[in-house]
Formats: structure tokens, C-alpha cells, sequence
């Protein structure tokens, strides 16, 4: 970790100056990361467990305990310290240049460890059976609002330490012309980051002084809006970062160049001015706000947003048919694709991702947005479908295909398991369209997200849903099942090949 | 590359094929942008329209009031309560019951005011899904009217504390 700041090699494979201060600091947040993924994936499988009505295993009280613990670990941590990792990335080795005050940067990783740790604790000794959302007049322990504070602060400071290092770049003319696109779209993910922080700043600084007494009254619909203003713009980064990734992974497998820059930095641009002002499809069946105000937020400013997806979308399977064509799969119309290199993990990732995100969670996300839309699926597991098909889906699989280039590239270790890592995202990609197909299916038959006992056994009134519903969410399990396999084989292969992996050679050129 | 810096002045027209595709999204973005107010004042379902604060306390005396004045028997310890045609009905999310049972009329048009004395609860009316989240000090307020008759279930999908599971609420619609 004493690594001297201006002590450097230089990649063998793509001739970019690594840093050590920067990869201690991209290997610390990687790492952490991951095992918060582990714990995210075991809550994920108790949930499951219990969820599945023949199984039906943990108690009301642990159930909804460790549903709150679920997206903290999986969709807060795991992801966040991900990101803080791969913005390190994109501003350092991309860039060739040393990181922006090391130390600084390593408070922010302990701010943020600290407070996921805190929070984390809290809720296992039970106090803060709240769920992610928190909502008030819903009371966790005082802790928790704090570690939740402490996160967000930590990870600001992370986003300080990215445009610091890119202001250090341009000053040290580290490289010539324009950022990368990659680097460009990440500046894009932690533009809308610093937005989502604020919001979170605004809402949870009040909420921990309310549940230390010191302020008496919070609205609990106003906590639901700026509250949003934090959790769902928290997942318009995970999307910015995630296509940033997507390109990533195109260099990595077959050599990605886009085939025009200004169409792609264009949409990145759409991202930050619209993708934050849709949040508030959450209150679609709100009591609060007037009609006018829900459409002019969830239809202009949200297709805004989806427009940059659509351009995307269209962006990266082009660039990808050109590098392939170019390298002479020009047979046919589809040689391209059927020659590309579906035997290493990075393309199998993207493609997967890249269709889970856009078929499943873009499209139903779209639906969902609509006012009277909304009316059916609000609050079902509908819900819960869509968004692991944008968070779980699009962005962990994502996430996880670049760790597979991150360990021999940054932490230069040869990956453990090859086989393993190749059929991983296959694994995970099956059971997540099946997970999260059976999941929104279930959900429009009714059936309700953060629910211990779908069969009312200890209803005074009687009630119980339609048998298909039933069918569905077994079939739901199976597929969380899979994808939790696919899960254990993530870690598995990135725990052993950071730790016991064989060291690479300085110049050994030697990718997967 | 997308990881290297483009080599040369990058702000060049789009492709034919980008800009027909970019068109193509434009023009479904406008359709959806365009369908979302249309809906609202063509089709007959909407989301609550008459934002209005009501303290839960105020609630919960105003509620108490519909149910003793209209109130016709009692299930399972809740009361059942038929309000008159046209009437204003109050129905309450409270942990961890929805209350009163309602006995209403197939055709006739009710304002709801629905909200909570407690904790956030999400109304979840089955076997329609029809789903409306209710907050403490706000009313929610729709314009309902039964168009077919039978029995329906209000389950809540918010979470409301350790026996958010149980809480099922009733409406039986009579011809």
C-alpha cells in the first residue's frame, strides 16, 4: 500500500502506464466488492428459499431481516465498490496517469468499508428491519442511518478522486485529443453520481436526526420523493457504468472501436441531463402529485433517457460487426457474430447483459413508467423483476465478465479456472432470463415483492392467489437457483485467481 | 479503440443506418411521449388526481365516523360496513388490517379515501392487481365504481412490519 506515487510499469498488452499507487487502490476496491457479492448472493439464497412456498424456510422476522441485508450487500456495496474500482480504471490506466491524492482516496475506501460494514451489522442484530427503502415512519437504529451516510460521503470523496485525476491527465498531458470513450462515459456515470449522493445527503442527514429525536416530524411522502431522487438515480449510474463496461469489454473480446464517437459520447450526454429527472415513476400511485407533474417527468424526461439507450443499443452490436468483419468474418450476414469468441468469458457477458438489460429490464421498465401502467404493477414482484433485469442482469453479469480481464490485466495473475469462468456467464445468463421472466410473469398475476407467506395461511380473512401464480414462483426459484450457481462460480473463480493465481511474467502479454 | 483516445476530429455525421435508427427511436419516443396525456384524458383508469394532506389522527376520527354510521355486522371481529350510493368511503391501512369490510353496489360510483393511521401500506386489490400506494397524511383519493359483482381481496405490498404477510382486507360488490 506504500507504494511510491510516481512508481509505474507499463502494460505488455496495451502499452498503458499502470501506477501502483492506482492498481493497490483498484485491487483494494475490487476485492471488497466481491465479498460483498458473497454476502449479497447468500442473502439472495435464503430469500429465495424462503420465497418458494414448498421450502418456505426462514422465519417472518429473519426473512424480512435478511431482505433488508439482500440489496445492501448486492445491489449498494458489491456494485458501488465495483464502480469506485473501475472509475480508478477508467482515470488512471487509461489515461497513463498517477491517481489524484492516493491518500485521500483511501480514506474514501475506508469511509465507505466502514460504513457498508456498519450497516450491514445493524441490520443482522436487528436493528433495521426496514428494507433497502427505509421508509419513514419506519424507524431503523440510528447507526444505520449513519453508516448509510458514511458510504455515501466515502463514495463522493471517490468521485473527487476521478475528476481530480482527470484534471491531473489533461494538465500532465498524460494523453493527446479527447478521453477515451470508455473514460468518457464513466465521467458521465460519476457526473450523475455526484447528483444521487446529494440526494441521499438531503434525505438521510434529516432521517438520522429524526431517529435520534432531534427533529419530530418528517413527511413521509416527501422522504418517498428525495429518497427516490437517491435510489433510483443510484441505478442510472450503475447503467452509465455499465455500458461504459460494455464498450470495455468490446475492446477487450474482439477489439471494439466505435464506429462513430459523436453518436456514442452524444447519448452518454442524454444520460446526464435525463436520466435523473425520470425517478419519480416511483410515485406514479402516489397520493401527492398532480398529473400534470408525473407525466411531464415519467414520459418526456424518461424516453429522453431511453432514447440513449436505443442509440446504444444499436452502437455496440455495430462496432462489434465491424471489428469482426474487419478481422475477415465477412461471410454471409451473420459470420460475424457466429465466429466471435463465445469460448472466453468477456463476449458471452456482454451479449447477455446487453440483452437481459434491453429486452427485459429496459422494456419492462418502460412499461412500468407509464401512469396507468403503473396502477399494475406497483409494488408486485413485477417490480422486482424488472429492476434484477437491469441491476442483476445487465449490470452485475457486466461487472463480472470485466473482472475476468481486470485480474490478468491490473493485478497481473493468470486466471484460476478457465472453463469455469468461460460457462459462468452462460449459467448465470439462463438463470436470470428464467429467474426474472417467472418473476414479472408472477407479479402480473399479483403477486406482492416483500412478502414472507403468499398463501395467507395466518390471514384473519382468508385469501389465496390462482394456482398458476404458485406455479411461477417455484419456476422463479429454480431460475435464482441457477443464477446462484452461477454466482458461487464468480466468486469462486475471482477469490482464487486474485489470491493463488500464477503470477504473470512483467512482459507476459497474456490476457485470457 | 473505445479505450485509446479517437485519432482524428471525432464530431462527424452519423452513418445512413445510424440516422435511420436514431429516427426510429425518436418517433417511438414521440408516439410514447404522446400516448402517456392522451391516455390520461381518454382512458378510464388513473391514478389518484386530488393531492390532499389529512393528518392521521383527523383520519382515523372521520373513518371511525363512516364506520359507525354505516355499519351493518362484523367478520371475523372486522366491521362490514355498506355505505350509501355515492357515498364518500373511507377504507384504512392500519397494521395489520385493512379496515372496514365493504359491501358495495355494482354500477354505483364511490369516492375512496384511502390512507394510514400508521406505517406506509401498499393497497393491492385481487384478483384485478390493481395497486396504489398509501401514505400516512395523505389521502388517497379514487373515483370508484364497481363494474362487476363478487368478492374481492385488498392484500397490503408494502412492507408494514413483522406481520405485513397477514394483512388481507375485503370487498364484497352486490348486484
Amino acid at each position: 500500500m506504500a507504494a511510491n506515487a510516481l512508481e509505474f510499469r507499463t502494460c505488455p498488452i496495451t502499452g498503458k502506464k499502470v501506477y501502483a499507487t492506482a492498481q493497490n487502490l483498484i485491487w483494494a476496491n475490487a476485492v471488497t466488492a466481491v465479498v460483498f457479492i458473497l454476502v449479497g448472493g447468500l442473502a439472495a439464497l435464503l430469500v429465495l428459499l424462503t420465497r418458494w412456498p414448498a421450502v418456505h424456510l426462514l422465519s417472518p422476522d429473519l426473512f424480512y431481516r435478511i431482505l433488508t441485508l439482500h440489496p445492501i450487500a448486492a445491489l449498494v456495496a458489491w456494485i458501488i465498490f465495483f464502480e469506485v474500482a473501475g472509475l480508478y480504471f477508467g482515470c488512471t490506466v487509461l489515461l497513463n496517469s498517477r491517481i489524484a491524492a492516493p491518500k485521500v482516496a483511501w480514506l474514501a475506501y475506508f469511509l465507505m468499508l466502514v460504513g457498508a460494514a456498519l450497516v450491514a451489522v445493524e441490520i443482522l442484530i436487528g436493528n433495521a428491519d426496514v428494507m433497502f427503502t427505509s421508509y419513514i415512519p419506519l424507524q431503523a437504529s440510528p447507526l444505520y442511518y449513519l453508516g448509510v451516510i458514511l458510504f455515501a460521503v466515502g463514495a463522493l470523496v471517490a468521485c473527487g478522486i476521478f475528476f481530480g485525476t482527470l484534471a491531473i491527465a489533461k494538465a500532465e498531458k498524460t494523453y493527446e485529443g479527447s478521453l477515451p470513450l470508455v473514460t468518457f462515459g464513466l465521467s458521465a456515470a460519476a457526473i450523475i453520481a455526484v447528483w444521487t449522493l446529494a440526494s441521499g445527503a438531503i434525505i438521510y442527514i434529516p432521517t438520522f436526526l429524526w431517529s435520534l429525536g432531534v427533529i419530530k416530524n418528517i413527511d413521509a411522502a416527501m422522504y418517498r420523493l428525495i429518497f427516490w431522487g437517491f435510489g433510483h438515480a443510484s441505478q442510472q449510474i450503475n447503467v452509465t457504468a455499465m455500458v461504459s463496461v460494455w464498450y470495455l469489454l468490446g475492446v477487450l473480446t474482439v477489439g471494439l472501436k466505435p464506429v462513430n464517437e459523436k453518436v456514442c459520447r452524444s447519448a452518454f450526454v442524454l444520460y446526464i441531463f435525463f436520466i435523473n429527472l425520470a425517478s419519480e415513476h416511483h410515485l406514479l400511485t402516489d397520493p401527492t402529485l398532480s398529473p400534470a407533474h408525473k407525466i411531464a417527468n415519467t414520459s418526456y424526461f424518461i424516453y429522453m433517457a431511453a432514447l440513449a439507450s436505443m442509440i446504444h443499443a444499436l452502437a455496440i452490436p455495430m462496432a462489434v460487426e465491424v471489428a469482426q468483419r474487419k478481422k475477415g468474418y465477412t461471410k454471409g450476414i451473420f459470420e460475424w457474430l457466429t465466429k466471435a469468441p463465445w469460448g472466453e468469458p468477456g463476449f458471452p457477458a456482454l451479449v447477455f447483459s446487453l440483452f437481459i438489460f434491453g429486452f427485459i429490464g429496459g422494456i419492462t421498465g418502460i412499461v412500468n413508467g407509464t401512469e396507468q401502467l403503473s396502477i399494475k404493477s406497483h409494488n408486485t414482484w413485477a417490480m422486482t423483476g424488472h429492476f434484477h433485469g437491469t441491476v442483476v442482469g445487465g449490470t452485475t453479469l457486466a461487472f463480472m465478465g470485466l473482472t475476468y480481464y481486470l485480474i490478468p490485466l491490473v493485478f497481473r495473475r493468470e486466471i484460476i479456472g478457465k472453463k469455469w469462468a468461460t460457462a459462468q456467464p452462460y449459467i448465470y445468463g439462463i438463470g436470470l432470463i428464467i429467474f426474472t421472466l417467472s418473476m414479472i410473469a408472477a407479479g402480473t398475476l399479483g403477486v406482492p415483492r416483500r412478502h414472507w407467506d403468499i398463501t395467507f395461511a395466518d390471514s384473519i380473512i382468508p385469501f389465496s392467489f390462482d394456482p398458476t401464480a404458485i406455479l411461477l414462483v417455484t419456476l422463479t426459484a429454480l431460475g435464482g437457483l441457477t443464477a446462484i450457481v452461477g454466482g458461487a462460480i464468480y466468486v469462486g473463480v475471482a477469490v482464487l485467481s486474485v489470491f493463488f493465481g500464477r503470477k504473470l511474467a512483467p512482459n507476459e502479454a497474456k490476457l485470457i | 479503440m473505445a479505450i485509446t483516445s479517437p485519432e482524428t476530429y471525432w464530431w462527424k455525421p452519423a452513418d445512413k443506418e445510424e440516422k435511420l435508427w436514431i429516427t426510429i427511436a425518436i418517433v417511438w419516443c414521440l408516439i410514447l411521449f404522446t400516448m402517456m396525456p392522451l391516455w390520461h384524458i381518454v382512458g378510464g383508469q388513473n391514478p389518484s388526481v386530488e393531492p390532499l394532506k389529512i393528518r392521521p389522527k383527523d383520519y382515523e376520527k372521520i373513518s371511525d365516523a363512516f364506520i359507525e354510521k354505516y355499519k351493518i355486522g362484523e367478520e371475523s371481529g372486522i366491521p362490514v360496513v355498506k355505505p350509501p350510493d355515492g357515498a364518500d368511503v373511507y377504507l384504512r391501512g392500519q397494521m395489520w388490517n385493512w379496515m372496514p369490510i365493504l359491501e358495495l353496489k355494482k354500477g354505483v360510483n364511490y369516492k375512496f379515501h384511502i390512507s394510514s393511521i400508521d406505517l406506509m401500506h401498499g393497497f393491492s386489490l385481487q384478483p384485478l392487481v390493481m395497486n396504489f400506494q398509501i401514505v400516512p397524511g395523505h389521502d388517497n383519493i379514487l373515483n370508484i365504481t364497481p363494474t362487476s359483482s363478487g368478492t374481492f381481496h385488498i392484500i397490503c405490498n408494502e412492507f408494514c412490519g413483522i406481520n405485513h404477510h397477514t394483512m388481507v382486507g375485503k370487498i364484497v360488490v352486490k348486484d
